[in-house]
């Protein structure tokens, strides 16, 4: 898949600028974290890329064709059984009945929850829910998968199954873009990192050097408060 | 009064041919009208609940207001479309069970779909942004969300049955209360109070509330039983 650009995107809901002349160009291929602090726009620039946000002026290039998958950071469930949310992510694909039965098994397979299909997806533990969320993603075999902060109600452990799982679509050719506050998991995961603040796209490169060592005061300061070593390594 | 407390006793206990067959035609004509209730209503709330467009709120505001529908100004409305010069006349409907199903069901649409339009409203905020992220047609959306909802509006099948059941003022008037044919429990139970027959009445006061009660406890294991098992 090609990459995604964003060019002066501005974006106003209820009189306030959520998206402020944001221009980005997002790389094909491999995981792209977007950083920043709470109201900085991250969020709202998934959702312009997944369509369900409109801009109200700029331009959007996403290639024609791109099949996007989005999986919020509570996960949104149906009161169904496992295989039945998955098989919703299936349905506007149009596809056989027995080749949608097969997808659904395979991709609940993938995340490590075959032998839960029948049982009711509500009463699956959070990290369950992420990865059921996340299979329901993937049975479309997206090119193009949103991850909005999937890990940030889960447990250690759960969260690193989220994660392996992440890395392993990646690494399978789906193109990721991950919203995330764990700057260790945007270290673990990501190839590069875009900082965004007030509405706007401040820095974007290779992930270990700009958190090591952003350029911009705005990511600085965004990096001081969430990373602790920065601020020790300050001090000291 | 102890004379009359014993005669409904033995009405009921003997289950009196009348009370027996009273009772059933009402329970036929208000759970056809809840089930007529049910297949407009239910799509009607959840096509308000997600679709957007011109004139939406004053159609929601109309039909929360059409909740509180008189049933007497619904039986006159009908029997005027009904009647032998009306537009409907020719159907031959009035002073039938069917004018009567009509008559409930013009009532339970809106409650019905009223709650059922709060319903998935509620549960669209929750699940509405996934399921057009997941590229699904609004009517599909709908179709998902009744899914989802469907321990909830249960509720709203219950709202209507009570409505239907207890309801007087339209089936009296569509109906005609004509012994053996029309004759329901409310209308039957208005008759005999003026006419003295309090055992009588009574008897079909109590059938009714426990129909009433029967029907809601059903309903409610049924609802628990189902939401246990997919929360």
């Amino acid at each position: 898949m090609a990459g995604i650009t964003l060019t002066d995107i501005r974006l106003i809901l209820n009189g306030t600028a959520i998206l402020d002349g944001l221009s980005l160009a997002i790389p094909p291929g491999g995981i792209t974290a977007l950083v920043g602090p709470n109201g900085a726009g991250k969020s709202a620039t998934l959702r312009v890329i997944d369509g369900l946000l409109v801009p109200t002026s700029g331009g959007l290039r996403v290639p024609g064709g791109a099949r996007r998958a989005f999986v919020f950071q509570k996960p949104a469930l149906i009161r169904g059984s496992a295989a039945a949310n998955v098989a919703l992510g299936l349905a506007p694909l149009k596809r056989p009945r027995a080749e949608r039965v097969e997808r659904t098994h395979a991709a609940l397979a993938r995340v490590g929850l075959a032998h839960r299909a029948g049982d009711p997806a509500t009463r699956f533990s959070g990290g369950e829910q992420q990865r059921l969320a996340l299979a329901r993603a993937w049975a479309a075999r997206p090119d193009l998968l949103l991850l909005d902060e999937p890990t940030a109600n889960l447990d250690p452990g759960a969260t690193e199954l989220v994660e392996a799982l992440i890395a392993e679509m990646a690494a399978e050719g789906t193109k990721v873009v991950l919203v995330s506050h764990n700057l260790a998991q945007v270290a673990r995961l990501a190839a590069d990192v875009i900082v965004l603040a007030r509405g706007r796209a401040v820095e974007h490169g290779p992930t270990r050097p700009t958190l090591m060592s952003p350029r911009t005061p705005e990511a600085r300061a965004y990096f001081d408060g969430e990373l602790p070593w920065s601020s020790l390594a300050a001090a000291s | 009064m102890t004379e009359t407390l014993h005669e409904t006793f033995a009405r009921l206990t003997t289950l009196d041919r009348d009370v027996v067959a009273i009772a059933w035609l009402s329970l036929r004509v208000s759970l056809s009208a809840v089930a007529i209730g049910l297949l407009l209503g239910i799509p009607l709330g959840a096509f308000l609940a997600v679709a957007r467009f011109r004139g939406r709120p004053a159609i929601v505001g109309l039909l929360n207001a059409f909740m509180g529908l008189p049933p007497v100004i619904v039986g006159l409305v009908l029997y005027l479309v009904l009647s032998r010069s009306g537009p409907f006349g020719p159907l031959g409907l009035l002073f039938t069970p069917g004018a009567m199903v009509a008559a409930q069901a013009i009532l339970a649409t809106p409650l019905v779909a009223a709650l059922t339009r709060q319903v998935i409203a509620d549960a669209d905020d929750h699940l509405g942004e996934q399921l057009r992220s997941l590229g699904l047609s609004a009517p599909r959306r709908a179709m998902v969300l009744i899914y989802d909802t469907r321990f909830s509006l249960v509720t709203a099948a219950l709202a209507a049955f009570g409505r239907a059941i207890s309801e007087i003022g339209a089936v009296l008037v569509v109906g005609g209360n004509i012994d053996g044919h029309t004759r329901t429990m409310t209308t039957a139970i208005s008759l005999e109070t003026q006419k003295g027959d309090l055992s009588l009445a009574l008897a079909l006061g109590i059938v009714l509330i426990a129909l009433v009660i029967t029907v809601n406890a059903v309903a409610a294991v049924l609802r628990g039983h189902a939401a246990r098992a997919y929360g």
